[in-house]
Parts: C-alpha cells; sequence; structure tokens
C-alpha cells in the first residue's frame, strides 16, 4: 500500500552543510556513477553527444546568490536530492502502490516493476526530486543507496551513500536522524539544521546546515601584544625605531 | 505545468461524458427529458463514448500503459486511483440504467440516480487529483472541483441540449439547465481566476532553499545547462499575454457563445439543430482552452529552485 | 478504511564487481588514487582509494565521471595520415608500422642536418622526466611541458625565493593552521586536497580568507573574502608588509636564522656589482655583527646580524643588510593601504585589518610543539616553534605579466611572518625544498646526431646562464632563457606557433607535440593561430611544414596534425608519478605512484610513452639502444623499473632492490610494478618525526632526503629575500658584465628584475594607458576552473557536459545596469585584438571591474564526436580570441610576447575589455568557425551506461 507507516523505526538521511560546499558536483556524478548500474533502471541520457544532452540524476548541485541588506552578495551552492520526508506527498499519491516508504528506516522508494509512469509522484514533489527515466518510463529518486548501506558486499566502512564517500569537503553527512545521539542529529542541533519549505508540510529527513555567518571582526594592531614596539609613525627616531629594542630581546 | 494534450483531451471529454449522464441520469427518470429510445439511445451512447474515449486517452501520457491495471489499487490514498476505480465502476449502474431505458423502457428505478452520482463522484475524484496537489497553488484550491463539476455539467448539458435538437425537440427545462450550467460556470470560473491572481505565495527561493534569513535568494547558476525533465515537465510557463489572450477565447467561447446561442434558442429565435451544433463547438473549444491554460498558467514551487521569485 | 502498510521485499546486499584494481587518476593532474571496480570485463564503477595519500577516498567529478571519458565515442582508434588540408580533419587510417616509419624518417632527417628544426612539446604531461630526457638525447634545444604558459610564475617565484612554492611543493599545515588565506584559486592541481583541506580548517573553525576578483567555489565558502582588482595583489600584499613592517610585527629570529635579512649588500651605484652581496675571497655571503659592526661570512655572524645600518666593507665601499633595504621600501607611504586601496579596490580597513589579524594569528597565537630537533647550523632546539597562518596561491596570481613580482611578494610575507616551513605554517613536500643551486643550469648546444649536454630546462643564476647565440639572439625556438625571458624555467609553449610562423627567431621543420590542445583551448588567440597552422608558403607548401601530434580523443588540434599517434586512455597504460618529475608527496611522507592499464585496450593504439621509447630506438637515440642497437626497453612499463638516471636512482623510488626492500636508493626490482599494484599503486615512506618541520634547515631531515637519493649531499635553503640574481639583469641591463641585453629591452629589465618584490601595472593595461587607449577598455576579463570540467577534454564526457554544456559571460550588477544588459543578452566583449559575441549572466558577487566565464566550455563544430551543433559550439565560447600572444604593438614593429618579462608566463588575466550589447535576436556565439571533419564519426543517441548490471 502507498499509505505512509505510522513510523519509521530509524529516519535514514542525509545532513548537507552549506558552509563547506564548495559546488563541486562530485556527489552529483558519483550519485550518478553508481547508481547507473544499481539500484533499478540505469540512469539513462538522451543526446549525451547532441544538442540537448539531458538525462536521469538523482542529485544535482545549484547554485545561489544571497545578498543580505548590509552586505555585500555572497554565493552559496546547494545540492538538491530527495530529502525521504516522513510525511512524504510522493507517495500517497501514487496510484499504483509502486512508491512507498520503508517501514524500517523511512528510505522513500520506487518499485520500478510497477511503477507505470504517471509523473504523478513527481508532481507532488515540492523538491523536483524525482526524474522520469526517458528510456526506461519509470521514476528514478534518491535511494539513499539502499543497495550500498546494507550491501555485505562492500567493507563496512563502505557502507555510505556514493555521495557522501565521494564528497571531498564531506559536507554531507549520512546517518539516523531518529536518534539523537547520533552524529547527525548532533550536527543538526549544534549547527542549527534547516528543513527545506517546511510549509508544505512534507517534514524532510535530511536537514540543511546552514552557512556560518560571514566573519570580519575588528582588529587593529593596537590591541595587540607587541605593540610597545610600534613605530610612532615618524621616521625620525630612525628608519624603524622598534627594530633595535625587538633585536635586543631576541638577546 | 506542461500541458499534455492527452490529459486535457481526457479532462474536456470525460467532463462532458459525466456530465451528459449526471443529467440523464438525475432528470429522465421523472421524465423531465424527452423519454423516447433515440434520444436516450444517442445521448447515452454520446455519453459513455466521450467518458471512454478520455479515459482511454488518459492512459496515453503513461510510459507503461500495459501496467495501466496496478493504478486501481492504491483508492485508499491516491486520487488518481479513486478516479479510476469510479470510472470503472460507474459503467455498471450506466449500462444497466441505459438497459432498462432502452430494453425494457422502465426509465423510473435506482439505476438512473445511482448511475448520477456516481459520475459526480468521479468528476470530483478527477478534479481531487490537481486540487490535492500542495505543490501547485493555482491547483490547490477550494474552486478548482467545483469548476469541475460544474463545467462537465454544463458542457454535458449542451451536448444534451444538441441531441434533443437532432432527434426531436428540446425540451424548455434542458434549455434552462444549461443556461444555468454555463452562467454558473463562468462565474466560478471568473472567481477563481480572481482568486489565484490575487493569492499570495505560499513558498519563495529564500523558503525553498532556507536561505531567506541571510538575504534575498536568486539562482546564479543552474545545475545543468540543457533544461531536465523536472524543467520540461514543471518549469513550463507561459507570456502574461498569450494568457490574457486564452481567458478571453474561455470566456467567449466557453461561456458568452454558448450561452447567447442557446438563450435564443430558448426565445425560439434560431433554427434548433444547427444552433444546438454551433453551441457544441463553441463550448467544446471553450473549455479545452480553459483547460489548456489550467495546466499553462499553474505554477509548480520546483521552479523556485530553478530562478523564478514566486509560483 | 484503515491503510496499513506493506512493502516489497529488496534484496540489499547485490553483487558490485568482479574484481577491484587500484590505479591513479588521470582526469586531472591531481593524481588521485581510485580503485576501478570491474564487471564481466568493463568498469563497473570507480572509486577513491581510502589508503591514497593525496585523496583519501574521495573523489571529484571529473573522477567519478571516468567510465565516460574511457568509453567516449571521441576515442582515437588507429594513427591517422592527413590526406585533406589542415584544419580540415580528413584522414586516412594507417597502420603503426607507417605511422612509425613516417616519423622516423622525418625525425631523422632533421636530427642528421640541424636537430633545433624539431620542437617538441608537450601539454598535460605526467611523464616529463621521460619526454625531457628523450628531448635531450635527441639533442634538440627545443623543448618544454606546458608550464610556461600555465603557472611559471608560482613555480619560478617559489624555488628561487625558498626552494619550492605551492601544489606539488608544498602544502599548508592543514591540521594546525589556524588563518589560512587563499589567493587566485579556482580549482588548482591540487583539487581534492585543497578541498578536503578546507572541510579540516572549517571543523577547527580556522578562519578562511579568499583573495579572489570572483566570490564562486572556494571564495565562497571562505570566511572574509577579499574582492581583489585583477593584477593588483602584489600591490595588496606589500601594503600588508608594509603595515607589519610598521608595526614591527615579523619574525626576527626567524630571519636572521633562515634568510638572507642579515647578508649586505653592496652600496656603490654604478658599479658592476652594485646590489649584489657583498663577498669575501671564497664568495662567501657577508653581515655585519651588530654587536661589534665588524664584518664576516654571514654564516659565522648568523643571530648577531645586524638589520640595519650602513657599514663598511673590507675593499672601503659602503653596504647594508638586507633586511634595511627591505624595511626601508615597503615603510614607504607608497605602499600604505591608504594609497593602494584605489589601485587594488580593497578598502584600506580591509587590508589593514588583515595584517594585524595575521600578526595576532602567528605571534600571539604561536604553537609550540615539544620535538627537540638539530639544525644544519649545528644548533640543538628543544622545540618547533610554529606560526599558524598559511597561506595559498595559483594563477588567479601567476597568470599576470607581474606575476613572478606577485608570488615573489606572497612568499615574502610567509618568510616575514615566520610561517614558512614551521608547525602550522606552509610546509614542503619531499623532494623540496631544493634550491636553485640544487637545480640544474638551463642546456642548448646542440650538434647533429648529438644528445644534448644537459637538460633543457634550468635555474640560471645570472645573464652568464642565459640560452644565446654570439650576436645575443636566442637558441630556442620559444626564445626561453633569453632577454626577453631570462629565468623562464619552464620554456613558452604558448609562444613556440607562433614564433615558428613567423621565423623569428627562426623556423622549423617538424613541431610534436604531445596531449595539448594547441589549437584550441590552450593557446591565446586561437583564430590566429589556427591559422598560422595552416598557412602556406607561395609554393603551396606549409610554413611550418610538418607536424606530428599524439592525442587520445578527436580534439580540436586533431585536425591540423599532419601525422596522429593515438594514445590510451588512462585505464589502459602504464605511467609513472616519479619524484624525479612532479611528485605526489606529502609534508611528512614521500610518495609516488603508477598507473598500469586495468583495462586492455579495444582499439588499435598505443600508450605514448611507449611509442616514444620505440621512436627513440628506431631513431639510436643513446640510452634508449643497447650496444648492438636493438631497443634497450620493451616498453615504457620496463624503463618505469629499469631506468636509472644515476646509480640505484630510477624513476620510482619505492620497493628498490632485488628484495624490494630498498628505498629511494637501489638496484632496480623486476618486480617493482607488481608490489606497487599489490600496495594500491602507490607508494609512501613517511620522514622521521625530527625531520619533519624545518626541512630547509633540519640537519635530519638533510640526511634523509640524501639516503633517499634526492640529494647527493645536503642542501640547505638560505630563504631568498632578496633575489641577488635578479640585480645581476638589472646590472646587464645598466651595460655591465660580458652579455648585455639589447638596447629596447634594458629599461624594461632594469624596472621589472627588482632584486625585492616589487608591483608594477600589468603590460596590457600599462601599453593601452601609454596609447591613450585604456579608457576604451576599463574592465578585466578572466576565466576560472570549472570544478565539474577539465578543460575541453571534459566535453567529451557525456555526464561533465550536462553540467557545462555552455558557459555565460558573468557580468557585476553595476555594469550590466549601465550598460542596459539582463539575463540572457548577448553581448559583444572587445579587446585590443578582437571581439566576441556571447551569451550574458548578471552577478553581483564579483568585483566590480571583472567579467568573468568559465574556461575551455567553447568547442569547435565538429570536435569531440559531438554534433556540430551542439551547444558547446554554439553557445559556448572561448575567451581565448580576445587575448593575444602578443602585447599591444608600440610602434617598434617588434613582437613583444604577452608574457611576464622575468619567467615569460603567459598574462592569461591581464586582459583588458569593453562590453556593448548586442542588438538584434543572437542565437550563436562569434567568431564561428567552420566544421572539423570528425575522424571517428559522432556518439549515439542516447547511453544508458551499465543496463545490464542494474537490479
Ligand atoms: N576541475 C578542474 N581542475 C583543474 C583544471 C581544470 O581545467 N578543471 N585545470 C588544471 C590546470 S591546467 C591548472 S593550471 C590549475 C589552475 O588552477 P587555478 O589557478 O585555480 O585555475 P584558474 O581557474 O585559472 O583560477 C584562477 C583564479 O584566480 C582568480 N583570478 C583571476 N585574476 C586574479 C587576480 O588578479 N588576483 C586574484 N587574487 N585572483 C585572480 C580567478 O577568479 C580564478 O578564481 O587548475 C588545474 N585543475
Ligand atoms: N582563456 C584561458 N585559456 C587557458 C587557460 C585559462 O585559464 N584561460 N589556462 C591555460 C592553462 S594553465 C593550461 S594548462 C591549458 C590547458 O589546455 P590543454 O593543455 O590543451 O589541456 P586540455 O585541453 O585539457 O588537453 C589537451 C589535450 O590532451 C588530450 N588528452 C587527454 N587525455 C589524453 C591522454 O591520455 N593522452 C594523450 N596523448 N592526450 C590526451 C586532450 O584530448 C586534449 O586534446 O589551457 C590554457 N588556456
Ligand atoms: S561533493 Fe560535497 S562539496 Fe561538492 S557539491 Fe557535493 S556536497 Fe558540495
Ligand atoms: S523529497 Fe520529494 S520525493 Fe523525496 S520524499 Fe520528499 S516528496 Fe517524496
Ligand atoms: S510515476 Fe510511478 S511511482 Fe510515480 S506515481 Fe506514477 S506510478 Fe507511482
Ligand atoms: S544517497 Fe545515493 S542515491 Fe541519494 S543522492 Fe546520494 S548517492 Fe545519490
Ligand atoms: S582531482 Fe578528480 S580528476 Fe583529478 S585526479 Fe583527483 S579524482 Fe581524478
Ligand atoms: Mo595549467
Amino acid at each position: 500500500m502507498t499509505s505512509l507507516p505510522k513510523g519509521t523505526a530509524r529516519k535514514l538521511g542525509l545532513v548537507i552543510d552549506l558552509d563547506i560546499c564548495v559546488g563541486c558536483h562530485a556527489c552529483v556524478v558519483s550519485c550518478k556513477e553508481w547508481n547507473t548500474s544499481g539500484y533499478g533502471a540505469a540512469l539513462s541520457d538522451q543526446e549525451p553527444y547532441g544538442d540537448e544532452p539531458t538525462g536521469s540524476w538523482l542529485n544535482r548541485v545549484h547554485t545561489y546568490e544571497v545578498t543580505p541588506s548590509d552586505a555585500p552578495a555572497q554565493i552559496v551552492h546547494f545540492p538538491r536530492s530527495c530529502l525521504h520526508c516522513e510525511n512524504a506527498p510522493c507517495v500517497t499519491v501514487c496510484p499504483t502502490g509502486a512508491s512507498y516508504k520503508r517501514v524500517e528506516d523511512g528510505i522513500v522508494l520506487v518499485n520500478e516493476d510497477w511503477c507505470i509512469g504517471c509523473g504523478l509522484c513527481a508532481w507532488s514533489c515540492p523538491y523536483g526530486a524525482r526524474e522520469m527515466d526517458q528510456r526506461a518510463g519509470v521514476m528514478k529518486k534518491c535511494t539513499l543507496c539502499i543497495d550500498r548501506i546494507y550491501n555485505e558486499n562492500l567493507p563496512e566502512i563502505d557502507r555510505e551513500p556514493a555521495c557522501v564517500r565521494a564528497c571531498p569537503t564531506r559536507a554531507r553527512h549520512f546517518g539516523d536522524l531518529n536518534d539523537p545521539e547520533s552524529s547527525v542529529s548532533r550536527l543538526v542541533q549544534t549547527r542549527g539544521g534547516m528543513d527545506l519549505m517546511p510549509e508544505q508540510g512534507t517534514k524532510p529527513v535530511n536537514k540543511y546546515l546552514p552557512p556560518r555567518a560571514k566573519r570580519e571582526p575588528l582588529e587593529s594592531f593596537a590591541s595587540q601584544r607587541g605593540d610597545s614596539d610600534r613605530n610612532a609613525g615618524s621616521r625620525s627616531a630612525g628608519l624603524l625605531d622598534w627594530l633595535d629594542k625587538a633585536l635586543e630581546r631576541l638577546g | 505545468m506542461h500541458p499534455a494534450a492527452s490529459v486535457i483531451f481526457f479532462t474536456t471529454a470525460s467532463g462532458a461524458g459525466y456530465g451528459m449522464l449526471v443529467l440523464l441520469g438525475a432528470l429522465a427518470p421523472s421524465g423531465l427529458l424527452p423519454t423516447d429510445r433515440w434520444f436516450g439511445g444517442v445521448a447515452l451512447a454520446l455519453a459513455l463514448g466521450l467518458v471512454t474515449a478520455g479515459l482511454l486517452s488518459s492512459t496515453f501520457h503513461l510510459h507503461h500503459p500495459e501496467r495501466a491495471w496496478r493504478a486501481f489499487s492504491q483508492w485508499r490514498s491516491a486520487w488518481l486511483s479513486r478516479e479510476g476505480v469510479l470510472a470503472c465502476l460507474t459503467y455498471a449502474p450506466a449500462v444497466l440504467f441505459a438497459a432498462s431505458w432502452l430494453y425494457f423502457e422502465a426509465l423510473s428505478g435506482v439505476w438512473g440516480p445511482i448511475t448520477a452520482g456516481m459520475a459526480i463522484l468521479t468528476i470530483y475524484s478527477t478534479s481531487m487529483i490537481y486540487a490535492s496537489l500542495k505543490t501547485i497553488p493555482r491547483w490547490h484550491h477550494g474552486l478548482v472541483p467545483p469548476v469541475y463539476l460544474i463545467i462537465g455539467l454544463a458542457s454535458g448539458a449542451v451536448w444534451l441540449v444538441a441531441v434533443a435538437a437532432g432527434v426531436g425537440e428540446i425540451p424548455g427545462l434542458l434549455l434552462y439547465v444549461a443556461l444555468a450550467g454555463i452562467a454558473s460556470a463562468a462565474a466560478l470560473k471568473l472567481l477563481y481566476w480572481r482568486s489565484v491572481d490575487a493569492a499570495a505565495p505560499s513558498s519563495s527561493p529564500g523558503t525553498a532553499t532556507a536561505l531567506g534569513h541571510i538575504g534575498t535568494v536568486r539562482q546564479l547558476e543552474a545545475p545543468h545547462t540543457v533544461d531536465n525533465w523536472v524543467m520540461r515537465e514543471m518549469g513550463f510557463s507561459i507570456a502574461r499575454k498569450h494568457i490574457r489572450k486564452l481567458r478571453r477565447i474561455t470566456v467567449v467561447l466557453g461561456f458568452a457563445v454558448p450561452f447567447v446561442v442557446l438563450g435564443g434558442l430558448a426565445a425560439g429565435s434560431l433554427p434548433e439543430l444547427p444552433a444546438a451544433l454551433l453551441a457544441v463547438v463553441s463550448v467544446s473549444v471553450g473549455v479545452v482552452a480553459e483547460r489548456w491554460l489550467f495546466f499553462a498558467e499553474a505554477r509548480h514551487v520546483v521552479a523556485l529552485y530553478y530562478g523564478r521569485v514566486s509560483v | 478504511m484503515t491503510a496499513e502498510h506493506s512493502q516489497p521485499y529488496l534484496d540489499c546486499s547485490p553483487k558490485v564487481s568482479d574484481e577491484i584494481r587500484r590505479t591513479t587518476c588521470y582526469m586531472c593532474a591531481c593524481r588521485c588514487g581510485i580503485n576501478v571496480h570491474l564487471r564481466d570485463g568493463r568498469v563497473r564503477y570507480i572509486e577513491g582509494n581510502r589508503d591514497h595519500p593525496v585523496n583519501n577516498g574521495v573523489l571529484c567529478a571529473k573522477g567519478s565521471a571516468g567510465i565516460m571519458q574511457h568509453y567516449a565515442p571521441s576515442r582515437l582508434r588507429t594513427p591517422l595520415l592527413r590526406i585533406g588540408e589542415r584544419g580540415e580533419g580528413k584522414f586516412e587510417e594507417i597502420s603503426w608500422d607507417e605511422a612509425l616509419d613516417k616519423a622516423v624518417s622525418w625525425l631523422a632527417s632533421v636530427r642528421a642536418r640541424n636537430p633545433r628544426k624539431l620542437a617538441f612539446f608537450t601539454g598535460r604531461d605526467q611523464s616529463q622526466a621521460l619526454t625531457s630526457w628523450w628531448a635531450q638525447q635527441y639533442g634538440t634545444p627545443n623543448y618544454a611541458a606546458h608550464g610556461g604558459f600555465c603557472s611559471v610564475n608560482m613555480a619560478a617565484a617559489g624555488i628561487y625565493t625558498m626552494g619550492g612554492s605551492f601544489w606539488e611543493f608544498g602544502q599548508p599545515d592543514w591540521e594546525r593552521t589556524r588563518m589560512f588565506m587563499i589567493f587566485g584559486v579556482a580549482e588548482d592541481h591540487d583539487s581534492n586536497p585543497i578541498k578536503l583541506g578546507l572541510s579540516r580548517l572549517k571543523a577547527r573553525g580556522a578562519k578562511i580568507v579568499g583573495v579572489n576578483p570572483v566570490r564562486t567555489g572556494y571564495n565562497a565558502v571562505a570566511d572574509e573574502w577579499v574582492p581583489i582588482t585583477p593584477g593588483t595583489d602584489g600591490l595588496f600584499i606589500l601594503s600588508m608588509i608594509h603595515e607589519l613592517l610598521e608595526a614591527g610585527r615579523v619574525d626576527l629570529d626567524y630571519l636572521l636564522r633562515y634568510t638572507n635579512a642579515g647578508w649586505l649588500v653592496i652600496q656603490d651605484s654604478g658599479a658592476p656589482d652594485n646590489g649584489l652581496f657583498a663577498r669575501d675571497a671564497n664568495a662567501e655571503p657577508l653581515a655585519a655583527d651588530r654587536n661589534n659592526g665588524g664584518v664576516a661570512p654571514a654564516k659565522s655572524v648568523r643571530r648577531n646580524a645586524a638589520l640595519q645600518g650602513t657599514f663598511r666593507l673590507p675593499d672601503g665601499r659602503s653596504a647594508r643588510p638586507v633586511f634595511e633595504l627591505l624595511a626601508g621600501k615597503y615603510s614607504h607611504p607608497a605602499y600604505a593601504p591608504e594609497t593602494t586601496a584605489e589601485t587594488t579596490g580593497v578598502p584600506a580597513g580591509q587590508t589593514q585589518r588583515l595584517a594585524a589579524e595575521l600578526a595576532r594569528v602567528a605571534f600571539d597565537e604561536a604553537i609550540v610543539l615539544e620535538r627537540p630537533w638539530t639544525d644544519v647550523y649545528g644548533e640543538q632546539h628543544t622545540t618547533m616553534i610554529g606560526r599558524p597562518v598559511s597561506f595559498h596561491a595559483m594563477r588567479g596570481i601567476s597568470a599576470h605579466s607581474n606575476g613572478f613580482q606577485t608570488c615573489r611578494a606572497l612568499h615574502l610575507l610567509q618568510i616575514l611572518l615566520g610561517s614558512v616551513e614551521c608547525p602550522g605554517g606552509f610546509r614542503f613536500k619531499p623532494p623540496y625544498p631544493k634550491p636553485v643551486s640544487a637545480h640544474p643550469t638551463p642546456n642548448a648546444e646542440f650538434q647533429p646526431n648529438q644528445p644534448l649536454a644537459g637538460p633543457h630546462l634550468g635555474y640560471p643564476h645570472g645573464p652568464e646562464h642565459l640560452l644565446l647565440n654570439d650576436d645575443g639572439s636566442p637558441l630556442r625556438i620559444d626564445k626561453a632563457f633569453s632577454w626577453e625571458n631570462p629565468l623562464s624555467v619552464h620554456g613558452l609553449m604558448h609562444m613556440v606557433i607562433s614564433n615558428a610562423y613567423h621565423g623569428d627567431p627562426y623556423s622549423i621543420e617538424v613541431l610534436f607535440m604531445y596531449m595539448a590542445n594547441m589549437s584550441w583551448n590552450s593557446t591565446m588567440n586561437t583564430k590566429g593561430v589556427m591559422e598560422m597552422l595552416s598557412a602556406k608558403h607561395d609554393d603551396g607548401s606549409y610554413v611550418i611544414p610538418k607536424i606530428i601530434y599524439s592525442d587520445a580523443y578527436s580534439s580540436e588540434m586533431v585536425a591540423y596534425a599532419d601525422l596522429i599517434l593515438p594514445d590510451t586512455t588512462y585505464l589502459e597504460r602504464h605511467d609513472c608519478i616519479s619524484l624525479l618529475d612532479r611528485p605526489i608527496s606529502e609534508p611528512d611522507a614521500a610518495a609516488d605512484a603508477i598507473r598500469w592499464p586495468v583495462v586492455e585496450p579495444d582499439r588499435d593504439v598505443r600508450g605514448f610513452q611507449s611509442v616514444l621509447l620505440d621512436l627513440g630506438a628506431r631513431l639510436g637515440l643513446a640510452g634508449m639502444v643497447t650496444a648492438d642497437g636493438s631497443p634497450r626497453y620493451t616498453d615504457y612499463a620496463d624503463y618505469i623499473v629499469n631506468h636509472e638516471r644515476k646509480p640505484g636512482v630510477g624513476p620510482l623510488a619505492g620497493f628498490r632492490g632485488t628484495d624490494a626492500r630498498a628505498r629511494g636508493r637501489g638496484e632496480p626490482n623486476s618486480s617493482q610494478l607488481e608490489r606497487y599494484i599489490d600496495n594500491g599503486g602507490f607508494w609512501i615512506e613517511n620522514i622521521p618525526e625530527e625531520a619533519q618541520f624545518f626541512k630547509h634547515a633540519n640537519l635530519a631531515y638533510q640526511e634523509w632526503a640524501v639516503s633517499m637519493g634526492f640529494f647527493d649531499r645536503p642542501h640547505p635553503v638560505t630563504f631568498a629575500l632578496y633575489l641577488e640574481p635578479l640585480a645581476k639583469f638589472q646590472r646587464a641591463a645598466e651595460g655591465h658584465g660580458e652579455r648585455i641585453p639589447p638596447e629596447h629591452l634594458r629599461e624594461r629589465i632594469r624596472e621589472t628584475f627588482d632584486p625585492l618584490p616589487k608591483w608594477y601595472a600589468p603590460f596590457e593595461q600599462e601599453l593601452l594607458s601609454e596609447s591613450g587607449k585604456l579608457g576604451k577598455f576599463p574592465l578585466h576579463a578572466i576565466t576560472q576552473r570549472p570544478a565539474a570540467m577539465y578543460h575541453s577534454w571534459g566535453t567529451q564526457n557525456a555526464w561533465l557536459r550536462q553540467i557545462h554544456g555552455r558557459n555565460p559571460l558573468y557580468v557585476p550588477g553595476e555594469v550590466c545596469d549601465a550598460v542596459g544588459l539582463e539575463d540572457g543578452d548577448w553581448a559583444w566583449v572587445i579587446s585590443h585584438h578582437g571581439r566576441i559575441k556571447v551569451p550574458v549572466a548578471r552577478m553581483n558577487a564579483l568585483n566590480a571591474k571583472t567579467l568573468w566565464t568559465w574556461n575551455a566550455i567553447g568547442k569547435r563544430k565538429g570536435a569531440w564526436a559531438l554534433t556540430p551543433t551542439a551547444p558547446e559550439s554554439t553557445k559556448g565560447f572561448l575567451l581565448n580570441h580576445l587575448i593575444h600572444e602578443l602585447l599591444p604593438p608600440r610602434g617598434d614593429g617588434l613582437r613583444w610576447s604577452n608574457s611576464d618579462p622575468i619567467t615569460g608566463q603567459g598574462a592569461w588575466y591581464d586582459l583588458r575589455v569593453r562590453i556593448e550589447k548586442a542588438q538584434g535576436e543572437a542565437s550563436e556565439c562569434e567568431p564561428r568557425f567552420t566544421r572539423q571533419i570528425s575522424p571517428v564519426g559522432e556518439g549515439p543517441e542516447e547511453v544508458a551506461y551499465g543496463e545490464e548490471w542494474s537490479t
């Protein structure tokens, strides 16, 4: 049934740190690379060498310019994939039962053998996280690398999503957001993890950590030790009147 | 939203078909419509034909129509499923209603009203497929189901008028029902437009990215340099001037022209069949325009990630 | 009805692969370790190697797209011989024997008659140890890799100043640094390491400052952004130095110990040795003892050296310490932040604050490591003092005509803060630091059928090491090591085609290139260069008679070559990332690595290095043939294992000796490659604890380096605040010495060869203002590397081109409003040299005088197995059409190269432009080019990689 489970034992998801994401797209491509021969149909590409190259991806990275009222414009790089919402409209809207949320870990998946490719789930997703594969005609979405995180054919340490493993800035964290003690939950706690479009009522599991405030602390030599040596400014005292004193202290 | 021809035909055709079934099922048994087999036969055939054609075309936009049967399974949660189930269930009373009318010539009985009721539910569930989508503010609106219903009824009525004109003369009541339907359809649609045009956006690039607290958010670079499926499907948007033009077409052909023509008929000042057919053509084109706009004007919140400042 | 939940059964442990082969990535020059998962003999998946020192398991977008590169339809399939016109792309397929015979016949005749008629230049070459050796054995003076247009300013300034630079030479102490400033970096070569490092800094809450006209990428995540105006970093840095000197916030003890701060500089204007170091009879530099004023060899005076004052030399002349000259120069008001703000675009307050912050972190937050060590002067230290400020920089400061001095200025700042090779500061990676004295000097003396006496590239100590004919004209085709660019230690690849075409200094017969797209994104003045490559004499023969080129893919350059030697992909061949070449060491360890054929080629292609050795053998080049004239090496793998530069030292330092236990030095080990493969494709050797810092002066490190075979004797480095070789060139420019620069270059050399870092306006700007045209070109235009695209070659990649299939020109909001531009509009961008029509996009997080775009997205129609109407060739563009390899004409009829006057580094980012709105509907970028015929056809309509395995 595509009705949502009453609750899920765990809430596996990603926590993405916008403070360090440099927009390098490593997570995007490693996701494509793992998943195109992983769960479900291949992530096909149309006109791959043609005029309108486009294909199915499960993770995409935007670049935004954010302009505060009182400071220069800044840039924030922004990865976007399925948030594995607790209250996932994409699941309840699915007429076939292909879309479902796993009761054990909350991962939202598409059972591609049942999918009729109506696209309704993508319409219902506020986050553009679902893409219809144009070759297989089924709906593709982030699987949270379900074929990695539990995969006994992979070494323990590699049982994490491909995007998390690849991210060169370690901006992506994977874990159980149901467990308050988990590293991801603590990150969310300490860094003030954010929901995307909370007003949509989807209750996303994935969280985003905000960019830290840009620091430009006031600082001057006057406020520092060694200031006693500071050149009065007048050259009269000799080129660098602090020098001899400083050298004396060297002994 | 990308206006898919198959879906537009589906909603308009089946809408009119179910509208006819509603009127036939509700009015015929109490003798408020012509009771002769000719009228009944043609009207029911046309109604079920429109419904069936619509339903079939709705499967065209599926990538896996061969699995369409699975779509009946989720009636507990999914409106598309409910719509499918109801659409199919409706055939049962409709067929029995037709049989009782055409074969036993026993019009009175439960099947007419039941057919009418089921038809109403079906149109309603069709409308709810769209109205239930929070992601598309212009669809997630209280007036969407009533508009779907009333437009279905109005266009259905106009069709019935034509049928009646074809097989005999048009009963006055039917004309007044049609006129009333058209008038209220127009009223509701205009009301709907005013309200959605005025609606304050619920989401913004700021809430979409959760970066609004820092400053105004603007996309500098998209994740890909060619539109992907999401953009083609949900990023669709049309220019203001086109919108205005199409709204005019809707009002004129969908409501004004049919209203005047039927009004003329009521006044007995027009040749029945040609006028009725004109009304049918006009209302159909108008409703298709209305439905095309319903999609084309609808903006999905995902567009906020792709540079739209509001939806 | 209650909705109960049910879900399908799922096998969460599907099979991944049959086998994992660990090798080295080559989607860029970073050289990360990769695990290549193979299934049914095909590549299933590529992931980072967690054990690898470079990337610790992470993998960038390019690396993850390796599959699409390896199976790209643009791969060349067989040797090709041109049958059409140059640039047309008409070829016939030939066999390897035919190809090699042809190459040998061309190369042999040139070698027998006049070896300099061969110009052999390589691009993204990771085997320069081999290619340079080959060229040396062949005997042409004309060899270099692409460093001359890439970032030689960075490398040369670093080596000359402190024995090493950034990237391969060293990196910040990511573990301990507390304030990090990054200048002019978009991606850099150490792509993953920088990202890993930045995240470690963030985790520790260290402050990151980005100095860059554009606020994307690393600058986006920086805590503070300095929106510098292009070409002015030198001034900004010297302004911070001004502040530090004024405040007396420099590390005097460090300066006295490790630099030439106390060395005496002769003050005798007009004398041939004015401005050189005062030296004793043994050429030992002298210093004055600040306690008694006595003048003695600097190494004996050391920490007692006087840093200011004027002292009498034994010969009666006067001299002053370097530090006083330095302090005198930079405390001048001309360097005050208030004065420089206008030019740099950096508010005075920000410059002052940053200088103060650097001082606070360096001195008030100093680190002390309890790690005893002994310096090369015999002094024992109980601790290691750390200055936790560090810096990194790349082409943003080096790709300018004032780049050498700007890079020097940055190193000066590091040294004044005492933050080089200390905990928390900048740390060298073995075999660096390596002083100029440990590097060769350049060679070019050639004779028919004879090897060159020594390597082509080296580090001149003065005019005596220039490569000149007796008439003072350049010996090399690129004019490297000539008066035009005396310290061009990487050559000037960007001038080769232009010079050869103009026969200036002379013409050539064979142009032999490897892995460089010189008819497109890799060259300045792209259109002009395409014309030069296809230009003919009246008799119909090509001005550049023969072009041999090795590429792996159907690039733009392929169309201009006469003979194509198709290479393999990086997964199909042996390679060697050698300490003799461009190391991948870490500050705490020496490391090198290999590539090996993890899959077999399915085409008639051969690894270029093996082909080069084959050619060498057929030409009978010394070292490549045995006594009986038969090939010395069967292939590159054989060479990697058995070649020795000096006894016991070969391409790979690991697993040497018959027992595979020797490191650094040791006789060849026939199973060496197997050992590397078992070890994950790399080898790493830790530096002993007490040797890990202050390497330039650390006894234990110097001894370790000798034991490893980096040096034959210790080579400590004295950091050069004052760079004497530059003073020597200044004297020559004044007419002193045997070798004197031609008249027209004297003033420029006097002005720019300042032994103390100086800032001068970039040449293009200078010349434009001289001719009163600067007003017409008020804006700067620059490019950035996209993280998810590698120059031209990322475009053939079905995945990467979806991310960057076209590029807009980013224009500051103010400029948009002034010119009336909106997103999606098209505009003309005009430089002194050319005009391009491009789509624009508005941007505010950007220096207000600067336009920028992504580099190398634009493609020629027909290249890379793309459709001729692909977006890259209609809505993608190159800025290169606006950049000339020459400076704006001065009316003297001379060809002034658009390069740094000291190193010859291409001044890509000196470009000045204006922008105008393009009228009418524009659909395609300009200039447009004819379509090149693809020797490999076009790629398929659809790709669904891995379909056969997907579950
Ligand atoms: N992904 C990827 N990685 C690459 C490459 C690639 O093509 N793709 N190319 C490789 C190669 S060949 C090289 S040489 C390296 C180059 O590595 P980078 O030096 O990072 O390459 P650029 O993109 O030239 O970066 C120049 C940066 O300096 C800024 N800039 C320009 N002018 C100035 C200036 O005057 N002052 C300052 N402070 N900044 C300035 C630009 O905005 C840009 O951010 O990257 C290597 N790594
Ligand atoms: N406007 C502007 N222009 C620039 C720069 C800039 O910042 N701005 N940067 C400059 C710099 S720093 C550099 S280094 C150059 C880089 O420019 P190039 O050196 O031209 O680098 P690519 O175009 O990436 O690759 C060169 C060729 O190598 C080929 N190749 C790839 N893999 C292999 C292989 O395995 N074997 C062989 N034989 N060939 C292979 C590719 O097909 C391509 O034709 O661009 C320069 N051009
Ligand atoms: S890999 Fe990491 S840093 Fe790069 S875009 Fe993805 S999240 Fe950001
Ligand atoms: S992000 Fe979209 S697809 Fe993912 S669970 Fe939420 S609604 Fe469904
Ligand atoms: S596309 Fe597939 S998964 Fe999505 S709603 Fe339709 S049937 Fe369900
Ligand atoms: S979790 Fe796996 S599927 Fe989801 S975005 Fe990351 S890599 Fe892609
Ligand atoms: S940075 Fe990326 S492309 Fe370059 S070597 Fe490393 S993984 Fe490969
Ligand atoms: Mo480069």
